[in-house]
């Protein structure tokens, strides 16, 4: 207990845990959608985007995330475009997007203050990095992401399960599913800094992926993930303080126990 | 009294042409069986008259109070429902969907047509099951039910039977024809087994890369392409 009351006493933690959860609140909400439509690798492409673009903005020396966010929407939308279409081979074009931005990052970096403890914590997430704009962007993003959830959920359900079906009955699936990247990409710029670039795309995924273990139907996936998603981050973090283990690994092992125990569950009820 | 008309309608896929110079009338109550080769273009031609893939010329009006967002939609089971956690109601409520505008939230009547609905299809024992615990049968009947939330005039079935084993055939040929008789709905059904098309409709649209035959189904039995391709087809079985 007094640990948690230590944990509280530092701003930068409070901070952290704020954003941390809120994020992976939204993480793990908008992740439902992704992952049920097999885009769960465009949060993984996103990530190293974001982590090409904010390289790229420490380098010029300007806000990182005025940079990252514009950078990472658009590559949302491009990697929306890329894998809905058949056409071209959606995973090897994330994956060269990936390689391809992370390379960017890098020799960018080098070239100007070299590989730094920045790029270090880009790379596996720092606490220490969140500031007070990061709390503020975090609540609003939050709210947004909510709020969409709660006006147009019967309308994000009909689209993950059956887009032909919604199109053909007028809805506009591009606009959501637009939107539903766009979110995401915002999520994962605010996230990846506590993170890491490497560990960002598991708080879309991890969550559904563990509660479609145990759960039948889309809303019992959906409140389920959004409880584990907060649940974990926070034993995460407390973890990672006592243990002094980086935020974002402790984070994502969390979440694998979580997904293991539910695996397990699942096998036991059959 | 037409309610769906087809003029000119061609489409293509980069620039491949599937079909051109489609033409063709549906009437009120129809049951209308859409057959041809596979590849021949009949699932893209329902694409096409529902939007959800551009026409290259030629265009698609619907008449006498039809609007597009009025039709029930019975499109193939797409991999992603394999392992869908969705509950039976939820997806047969989805239905509703294009009743909804702006609004966020199912109304009590929307509620209720999808209970009615559910009734009907004999699915209400099973509104609580995961979708993807379900059988072929009783999938098709889910979908089936959300098309029919969906529309109290016109269905579009994209081949409804695909998987189904003989007995789960029959039943689902029986309830599509019942709505169609009952419930005066009409319908537009894809299909590959033909000797069940020439068997259950009234008017059959034999699609080539465009129309090879339309009219009603006792004028294909005796048409030179019917001919054609009935016995062939009952020789493949």
């Amino acid at each position: 207990m007094s640990t948690i009351i230590e944990i509280f006493s530092y701003p930068f933690m409070v901070r952290a845990i704020i954003v941390g959860s809120l994020v992976s609140l939204c993480a793990a909400l908008l992740g439902v959608s992704l992952v049920l439509k097999r885009y769960s690798m465009i949060g993984d492409g996103l990530s190293h985007v974001g982590f090409g673009a904010l390289s790229v903005a420490a380098a010029m020396n300007v806000a990182p995330l005025k940079i990252a966010i514009p950078v990472v929407i658009i590559a949302a939308f491009f990697l929306l475009r890329i894998s809905s279409n058949s056409k071209i081979q959606g995973d090897a074009a994330i994956a060269l997007i990936s390689s391809s931005s992370i390379a960017a990052g890098v020799i960018v970096t080098s070239m100007t203050s070299g590989l730094n403890a920045d790029v270090y914590s880009y790379m596996f997430g720092s606490i220490l990095a969140m500031g007070k704009s990061d709390v503020f962007m975090s609540i609003v993003l939050s709210v947004i992401v909510l709020l969409i959830y709660v006006l147009f959920y019967n309308k994000i359900f009909s689209i993950t399960f059956d887009q032909n079906f919604s199109k053909a009955t007028g809805i506009k699936t591009d606009f959501y599913n637009t939107l539903i990247s766009i979110l995401t990409a915002v999520t994962i710029v605010v996230g990846m800094r506590i993170m890491g670039t490497m560990l960002i795309s598991s708080l879309v995924i991890f969550p559904t992926l563990t509660s479609m273990r145990l759960f039948k139907s889309f809303k019992s996936v959906v409140i389920s993930s959004a409880i584990i998603s907060i649940i974990c981050f926070t034993i995460g973090i407390i973890v990672s303080y006592i243990m002094n283990f980086p935020a974002g690994a402790s984070i994502v092992a969390v979440n694998l126990v979580a997904f293991i125990v539910f695996v397990i569950i699942g096998k036991i009820r059959g | 009294m037409s309610i769906l008309k087809c003029e000119n309608l061609s489409v293509a896929y980069e620039n491949m042409v599937v079909f051109e110079n489609v033409n063709f009338e549906i009437e009120e109550g129809d049951y209308v069986c859409v057959v041809g080769e596979n590849g021949s273009g009949k699932s893209t031609l329902m694409k096409s008259i529902l939007g959800l893939i551009p026409i290259r010329s030629g265009k698609v009006e619907f008449l006498n109070g039809l609007s597009k967002n009025e039709i029930g939609y019975l499109p193939q089971q797409t991999v992603i429902q394999k392992d869908f956690p969705a509950s039976v109601y939820e997806v047969v409520i989805s239905g509703c969907i294009n009743r909804m505008g702006l609004r966020p939230f199912y109304t009590s009547k929307e509620k209720k047509r999808a209970a009615e609905v559910m009734e009907r299809l004999e699915i209400t024992s099973i509104k609580n099951k995961s979708y993807r615990d379900l059988s072929g049968g009783q999938q098709q009947r889910v979908l089936l039910a959300r098309a029919l939330c969906a529309t109290d005039k016109i269905l579009v079935l994209d081949e409804p039977i695909t998987g189904l084993d003989p007995i789960m055939t029959d039943e689902m040929y029986k309830i599509i024809k019942e709505i169609n008789k009952k419930n005066k709905i009409t319908v537009v059904m894809v299909s590959h087994d033909i000797e069940s098309a020439v068997n259950e409709a009234d008017k059959i649209l034999h699609i080539e890369k465009g129309v090879k035959f339309f009219g009603t189904t006792q004028d294909y039995i005796n048409s030179d392409i019917g001919k054609v391709f009935v016995s062939r087809e009952r020789n493949v079985r």
